[in-house]
C-alpha cells in the first residue's frame, strides 16, 4: 500500500507510534500516513528514515513532534505544542498553523517552516556540521529569546500575518542571547535594545540574501503565496548574529585570556 | 513537569466537573500519578451557599475521632458548624490514608467586621496546631478535591461529575522536591484565592519569611502554598489592584522600569522595593481563581470571581490561552483545552510576566 490512514481519536501516543512503525516495517512501498483526530500525542515521527515517506496530521500533535527525524516530511493542518522538529535530523516539518515553546529545539538538520507564530526560545541550541545546516523559517512573530545559545544554521522570520500582510514592528526581547554560531535573519528593523548577551547586528549583504532565498521560496510555494515571493524577499532585513565564537569565554576565567 | 488547566463561564454558566476532569486527564504525562486535585466554585448552591466550606483531610487512623474533635473545638470557638459530613468518596480507587471531611460553617456575628481573618485564623491554627488535620479548602460555595493518585482516579475517587460549577481548576502534579502526600497536591485554597502552579519558586525562603511576618503560616510542604497567602495578604488585605498584584509577583525588569514614563517609572520602582518579599523567582506558569467582593480595581469594587494565568518573565513554564463564547481557558497545552472544546474562537500564548484574566460579563 503507498497511502495508510489512522484515526488516532482517543489514542494514546505510544500505540499510535507503534502503528506508524508498524505500518513503515509492513509496507516497503509506503509513501503517505494521514492521520486524523490528533490531539495532543506526543513524539509523532519520531526517529523516522524513510526520506520519501509524508505524514500528514489533521488535529493538534503533542510535542516534541518528528523528534530525531532523519528524513520524511510532516505536513500538520493545525497548532503544535513545544518542540517540534527538537534534535532533527533531515527532512522537514510544514505546519500551517502556530507552534508552541522552543520550536527547532536543537535541531541539526533539515526544514521547519511555520505559517503563523512561534512561542519562547524557538532556534534554542540549533548547530550545523559541514553540508548539515538546519533552517527555522517562521511565517509570522516569534517570542522572546529566538535563536538562544545558537551554534549553528539560521533562522528566518517574515513577520507576516495570516493575509500576508506586514506585521510592523518586530517584537521580540533577548534575541539570540547566547548565540555563537548561524544567523537570524529579520524582515524588519531591530533595536540593539531587543538583543541578548552575545548577539550583535550585522551588516545584509547580497550574499546573505542569496543565502535566504531559496527558503522564503519553499515557504511562499506551501501556504500559496507565491504572489508575495519578491515583495518578502526583497524587503529590508535585518541580520543578527554572533560578536564572538566564544562569547562566554572569559566568564569565570578572565586570567587565563 | 506538571499540567494545570482552568477554565471559567464568563456567564456563570454551571458546568459539569467532568469536563475538568477530562481536561487533566489529558495533561497526564506531565504528572507521575503522586498528587492530582480539581477545585470547583459555585459546587454548593443551595443551602450552604452562604457558610464557609471546610474541607478538611483528617488522618486515617485509631486517633480520627481525637482529631476531628480538636479541629471542631477549634471552629466553635469562632462561630457554628451549621452541617458536617464526610465527603463522598468511591472506595477501592486509592489508598485513603486521609479522611476528607466536609464543614459548612458560620462565623459568630461578634465578628462580623473581620469574618474573614477569623477564617485565616482557624486555617493556621488548624494547620499550625493539629497534628493530623489540613485544611485544604476554607471558601464559600467552593471546594478542593484532591489526593496522591492519577487525574482520573482522584476525579473518580471524589465523584467530581457529581458537582457543577462556573470555574474550575485542576492540576496533575510531578513532585520533584517536596514529598507526595495528599496536602501537597493542588490546588491550594484560602478563602476563595485558589492557586495551582506548574514549576518551582525558587524564592520559597523569602516569600515564606514575607508573609509569616504578616501571620501567615506555611504547614503543606509544598512552595505553591506561599503563592496563595501572598494573593490573600496583596489582594485582600492590602487592596492591590489585580494587575498590581500580578506585577509584584512578576515585576518588570529594572531595564524595562528604566524606560517607561516617569509616573508609572515611579508606580513600579514603588511596587518592587515594597514588595520585594513577594516577588517569585524561579520557573512557573500558575492559574488563580479570586473571591466575590473582594477585588479592587480602579477603586471601584469589582464583586465577582475573576481567573487568572500567568506565567515567569522570561517564560520557563508553557501556558496557553482559549476562548470560545464566554469560556475562557488557560492550559499547559491546547491540547488539553481542545479535549474539553474541540472548536475555539480563539487560541493564543500570552507574553511571559503579563496575566491572562477573565471576569464574569456584567
Amino acid at each position: 500500500m503507498e497511502v495508510i490512514e489512522i484515526d488516532a481519536k482517543n489514542m494514546h501516543y505510544r500505540e499510535l507510534n507503534e502503528k506508524i512503525h508498524q505500518a513503515i516495517k509492513e509496507n516497503p512501498d509506503l509513501k503517505k500516513i494521514i492521520l486524523r483526530n490528533v490531539l495532543g500525542q506526543r513524539f509523532i515521527g519520531n526517529s523516522l528514515r524513510k526520506k520519501d515517506l509524508t505524514i500528514e496530521i489533521y488535529g493538534t500533535p503533542g510535542g516534541d513532534l518528528g523528534m530525531f527525524m532523519s528524513g520524511p516530511t510532516i505536513i500538520v493542518y493545525g497548532n503544535c505544542e513545544f518542540a517540534p522538529g527538537n534534535t532533527m535530523d533531515d527532512g522537514k516539518i510544514i505546519i500551517h498553523g502556530n507552534s508552541g515553546d522552543v520550536t527547532a529545539h536543537s535541531m541539526r538538520g533539515g526544514k521547519v517552516f511555520v505559517r503563523g507564530d512561534v512561542g519562547y526560545r524557538s532556534g534554542i541550541h540549533m548547530k550545523a556540521y559541514k553540508e548539515k545546516v538546519p533552517t527555522l523559517v517562521i511565517g509570522g512573530t516569534a517570542k522572546d529569546f529566538l535563536g538562544e545559545y545558537m551554534a549553528g544554521g539560521k533562522i528566518v522570520v517574515l513577520n507576516i500575518d495570516k493575509e500576508g500582510k506586514d506585521l510592523g514592528k518586530i517584537k521580540g526581547k533577548m534575541i539570540g542571547t547566547g548565540i555563537h554560531g548561524g544567523a537570524i535573519y529579520i524582515r524588519g528593523e531591530i533595536n540593539k535594545k531587543q538583543l541578548g548577551v552575545a548577539a550583535d547586528i550585522k551588516p545584509f549583504t547580497e550574499e546573505d540574501l542569496k543565502n535566504i532565498e531559496n527558503d522564503v521560496k519553499e515557504f511562499c510555494q506551501y501556504f500559496g503565496l507565491e504572489d508575495k515571493f519578491e515583495s518578502l524577499l526583497y524587503s529590508k532585513w535585518t541580520k543578527i548574529a554572533p560578536i564572538s565564537k566564544r562569547p562566554f569565554g572569559k566568564l569565570y576565567t578572565p586570567d587565563l585570556f | 513537569m506538571c499540567g494545570i488547566i482552568g477554565f471559567m463561564s464568563r456567564k456563570k454558566k454551571m458546568i459539569n466537573g467532568e469536563k475538568i476532569a477530562l481536561g487533566l486527564c489529558s495533561l497526564k504525562e506531565r504528572g507521575n500519578g503522586k498528587g492530582s486535585g480539581y477545585v470547583g466554585y459555585g459546587i454548593y448552591p443551595t443551602k450552604y451557599k452562604d457558610c464557609y466550606a471546610f474541607h478538611i483531610l483528617i488522618d486515617n487512623c485509631p486517633k480520627f475521632e481525637k482529631i476531628k474533635v480538636a479541629v471542631e473545638n477549634i471552629l466553635e470557638q469562632y462561630g457554628t458548624i451549621v452541617k458536617d459530613e464526610e465527603i463522598p468518596t468511591e472506595e477501592g480507587i486509592i489508598k485513603k490514608v486521609h479522611i476528607p471531611w466536609r464543614y459548612f460553617y458560620e462565623v459568630d456575628e461578634k465578628f462580623a467586621d473581620k469574618e474573614e481573618d477569623v477564617i485565616v485564623d482557624i486555617v493556621m491554627d488548624i494547620n499550625d496546631n493539629i497534628d493530623g488535620a489540613y485544611v485544604i479548602s476554607s471558601g464559600k460555595d467552593l471546594g478542593v478535591f484532591k489526593a496522591v493518585g492519577w487525574p482520573e482516579e482522584v476525579a473518580e475517587f471524589y465523584r467530581i461529575d457529581k458537582y457543577e460549577g462556573y470555574l474550575w481548576l485542576a492540576h496533575a502534579r510531578y513532585p520533584t522536591n517536596t514529598k507526595a502526600w495528599w496536602g501537597g497536591a493542588h490546588p491550594f485554597n484560602l478563602l476563595n484565592w485558589s492557586v495551582v502552579h506548574n514549576g518551582e519558586i525558587t524564592s520559597y525562603g523569602t516569600n515564606r519569611r514575607f508573609v509569616e511576618m504578616f501571620g501567615y503560616k506555611c504547614r503543606l510542604l509544598t512552595d505553591t502554598e506561599v503563592v496563595t497567602y501572598i494573593l490573600d495578604l496583596l489582594l485582600r488585605k492590602h487592596k492591590l489592584p489585580l494587575e498590581l498584584a500580578c506585577q509584584t509577583l512578576a515585576p518588570k525588569f529594572w531595564s524595562e522600569i528604566d524606560d517607561l514614563p516617569e509616573e508609572e517609572r515611579e508606580l513600579y520602582t514603588a511596587l518592587r522595593l515594597t514588595y520585594a518579599g513577594a516577588m517569585l523567582n524561579g520557573p512557573f506558569a500558575i492559574a488563580v481563581a479570586t473571591p466575590a467582593g473582594l477585588l479592587f480595581m480602579n477603586g471601584e469594587i469589582e464583586d465577582d470571581t475573576v481567573m487568572f494565568g500567568l506565567t515567569d518573565r522570561i517564560k520557563l513554564r508553557p501556558l496557553v490561552a482559549a476562548e470560545k463564547d464566554d469560556l475562557l481557558f488557560v492550559s499547559s497545552e491546547e491540547s488539553a483545552i481542545r479535549r474539553i472544546c474541540p472548536n475555539l474562537d480563539r487560541v493564543w500564548m500570552p507574553d511571559a510576566g503579563e496575566p491572562v484574566i477573565a471576569r464574569v460579563w456584567k
